[in-house]
């Protein structure tokens, strides 16, 4: 494959030509190792950072915060999602006794809790005393939840922009009630 | 031809030059995936990995020493030169205090070995993870308590710098309450806001 023509060799003694000159280096083999390296540095070099998704967390105070400090969250705008066993999630909005709307089983994605997510949204959006007032969630995963749920459920909250959401400790009541659904 | 060539070696002059090996660890996790495409910062966060109901911890390399320093004065636990030049070169790391000094005497391969490391504990009995959170924020802050008196920083950077950030890599499958664990023993020092490590996918799932 790689050869020098230097031209014609012996010759038949009739004419002394001169030799012709050919520069033209056969390069094949060298493109094909030094693609091989690109693509062996392409697939061993960790090029993109990992991705990470910031979460703040509420201050967990140990003083009681002062009264006039604890502003009351209306219950129409606020949407709880606990996550039990098997990727499953149970919604509601308002209180637990008395709810603005009824706790509803939902699967995670775009079918399932994105959908709620949305018209709760809306929902949200009509009773707002604020212009800029959305929905509220708060996140309660049980011992059921595996960690990819966490994580999906704040993606959520990312995709859907939700104005305000907390991760919150699951009360007994509430565990109570992902029991009587199955889902625990 | 030539030209192609001359493309080629370009391309893995750039790659080589960028290269950086994947650094082995010693909790291989695989993390669950997330739409947010923000980047986590480059210097000054550590990681806390979770895998199997097992807790790792990756000190940012400046701050490693420091961080050794004060684990062992308040520990009351003295370290050779030898081993904190070892701990300075150790990526990550997940064992009891006890077993610190048999992990540093081990050549770095050996270390990675999947049964070698056994986590750091972090149960309310004994809790070693808080112990290293702290001291490597406060080595962090150390240093930076240093740049700041030199006038290397301004006071404004200190402020976003001066503390240590933690990224949780946490395996997919890992039960939540191990993390809420650690998120707890976080926000018991003050440590309010931290990364969560995903991969990347997109919203159609």
């Amino acid at each position: 494959m790689a050869e020098l023509n230097t031209g014609g060799g012996g010759g038949d003694g009739k004419k002394v030509r001169s030799k012709k000159s050919n520069p033209g280096v056969d390069l094949t083999a060298m493109v094909d190792l030094a693609f091989l390296l690109i693509t062996f540095f392409m697939l061993t070099t960790t090029l993109s950072k990992p991705q990470s998704m910031p979460l703040a967390m509420p201050d967990k105070d140990v003083e009681k915060p002062k009264p006039e400090d604890i502003t009351a969250i209306p219950e129409d705008r606020m949407m709880t999602i606990l996550i039990g066993k098997d990727n499953r999630i149970l919604w509601y909005m308002g209180m637990l006794k008395t709810p603005r709307m009824q706790p509803t089983e939902a699967k995670f994605g775009k079918e399932g809790v994105r959908k709620d997510i949305i018209k709760n949204t809306a929902y949200a959006k009509q009773h707002k005393t604020k212009p800029d007032d959305g929905l509220i969630v708060n996140i309660k995963a049980s011992d059921a939840a595996s960690y990819r749920n966490l994580v999906d459920i704040l993606d959520e909250m990312a995709i859907n922009k939700v104005q305000l959401y907390a991760i919150g400790d699951i009360t007994p009541e509430e565990i109570t009630l992902l029991k009587d659904k199955g889902l625990y | 031809m030539t030209a192609m060539c001359d493309v080629a070696f370009l391309l893995l002059s750039f790659f080589v030059m960028t290269a950086t090996a994947k650094q082995p660890e010693p909790k291989p996790v695989d993390t669950p995936a997330s739409t947010v495409i923000d980047k986590l910062p480059e210097e000054g966060v550590a990681t806390i990995t979770v895998g199997d109901k097992q807790v790792f911890f990756t000190i940012p390399r400046a701050s490693r020493r420091g961080t050794l320093e004060r684990i062992s004065s308040t520990k009351g636990v003295a370290f050779t030169e030898g081993e904190y030049k070892a701990f300075e070169g150790m990526e990550g790391f997940g064992v009891p205090l006890n077993q610190l000094k048999g992990l540093l005497a081990l050549s770095p391969a050996k270390r990675n070995d999947p049964k070698l490391q056994i986590g750091i504990p972090y149960d309310s009995v004994n809790d070693q993870l808080t112990d290293w959170v702290k001291q490597a924020r406060e080595a962090h802050k150390a240093i930076y308590d240093e740049k700041l008196t030199t006038g290397e920083i301004t006071v404004e950077e200190f402020g976003k710098k001066g503390d240590l950030g933690i990224a949780i890599k946490g395996d997919a499958k890992e039960d939540f309450m191990t993390v809420k664990r650690i998120i707890d023993i976080l926000q018991k020092q003050k440590k309010n806001k931290f990364f969560l490590i995903t991969g990347l996918r997109n919203e159609d799932f």
